[in-house]
């Protein structure tokens, strides 16, 4: 079975209350044909062990290593993938959208 | 994303009250909005305006970009009818996400054998479905080709206001049926809100193609936001 919103989501949290470091990664706009939409979740811990989806497959590893990132300094990132992106076309947003995605830290306030 | 917030964002989904996280893009800092506290919103207009298309999107305030992530409840569906196509059905809808309960006081058809890994309650509908909170987010189809079991059954789905009402039979079975329910009080509107007959029009014949049109349409009537064109709601599952 696929994982769910709420499956993602609650795994965010159970992996927070583990102590582990948690980012969590949103589709927050997207141009032309874009495989996930806006409001698409990916979770991510510090093991690089990640859950959910912002695009068909093509973009989720770079997003990871950035979410590294993000855990790593706190700061939110908001990150560009397009075919017209050098990077993206590295990693490969074929299908010829453009989708932004806002990476944060889940953190205790 | 503070810890709190993705606890509370959690506990509210658990509950199945749709809320809205609205997030500054420009630095991070986030607000949850719950449904029931949209009115007294500033921006009551736009999380209402999301939260009826059940689409997340970035509005523009005051020259500040707001992403609005909408989080509805996952949709459910409740079949009133433990028959063939309701085997069919249950484990499609469960594949497309749908938390899947199957109601059919006849035991016969209510068996673990026939909906193995389904929720099943083997009641009359006037008792299993009030503990079932049944709400908005909902989808009910009626498949008994019973009056006994499927009408009680609809009138609890019009006093939920299930987001999708099907029911099976024929053009002139559900005349019947219109007949029996008006009589009971039942609205026009409300009448017609019932699919019926059931599904797209895909020609389906089996069990397992009519469980693919009931599907889709179900599909369509949670994602478009406009109603399905004229052609393909026309139908033909008896």
């Amino acid at each position: 079975m696929l994982n769910r919103d709420e499956d993602i989501l609650q795994a965010a949290e159970a992996w927070q209350k583990a102590g582990h470091g948690v980012a969590l990664a949103t589709v927050v706009e997207t141009w032309g044909s874009a495989p996930r939409p806006a409001g698409s979740n990916l979770v991510i811990n510090d093991d690089g062990t990640f859950l959910g989806s912002v695009s068909g497959g093509c973009v989720e590893g770079a997003v990871v290593t950035e979410a590294l990132d993000v855990i790593a300094s706190g700061e939110p990132k908001l990150l560009e993938f397009g075919v017209a992106d050098e990077t993206a076309w590295n990693v490969g947003l074929s299908c010829g959208g453009t989708i932004r995605v806002f990476v944060e830290k889940v953190a205790q306030s | 994303m503070k810890a709190e917030t993705l606890a509370t964002l959690n506990t509210e989904r658990a509950a199945r009250r749709p809320v809205i996280l609205i997030t500054d893009i420009s630095d991070g800092t986030q607000r949850l909005v719950k449904a029931a506290d949209f009115g007294a919103d500033p921006l009551h207009a736009e999380l209402e305006k999301q939260l009826r298309m059940g689409k997340s999107a970035m509005v523009e305030v005051d020259g500040k970009k707001l992403f609005l992530n909408v989080y509805a409840p996952t949709a459910r569906l409740v079949i009133i009818g433990a028959v063939h196509i309701s085997q069919a059905l249950a484990p499609l809808a469960r594949s497309l996400d749908y938390d899947v309960t199957v109601v059919d006081p006849r035991t016969a058809f209510a068996s673990p054998e026939r909906f193995p890994d389904v929720k099943l309650i083997a009641e009359w509908p006037d008792e299993a479905l009030p503990g079932l909170h049944i709400d908005h987010y909902t989808a009910f189809v009626a498949v008994t080709h019973d009056p006994k079991i499927d009408d009680p059954a609809l009138l609890h789905a019009f006093e939920k206001n299930c987001f999708y009402i099907g029911a099976l039979g024929s053009r002139k079975t559900h005349a019947k049926r219109g007949d029996r329910l008006k009589a009971q009080g039942v609205s026009e509107a409300d009448f017609a809100r019932i699919k019926a007959p059931i599904g797209l029009n895909i020609g389906a014949v089996s069990p397992s193609e009519i469980a693919v049109s009931i599907m889709a349409e179900i599909t369509a009537e949670l994602r478009m936001p406009k109603t399905i064109p004229a052609e393909l709601s026309k139908v033909s599952n008896p």
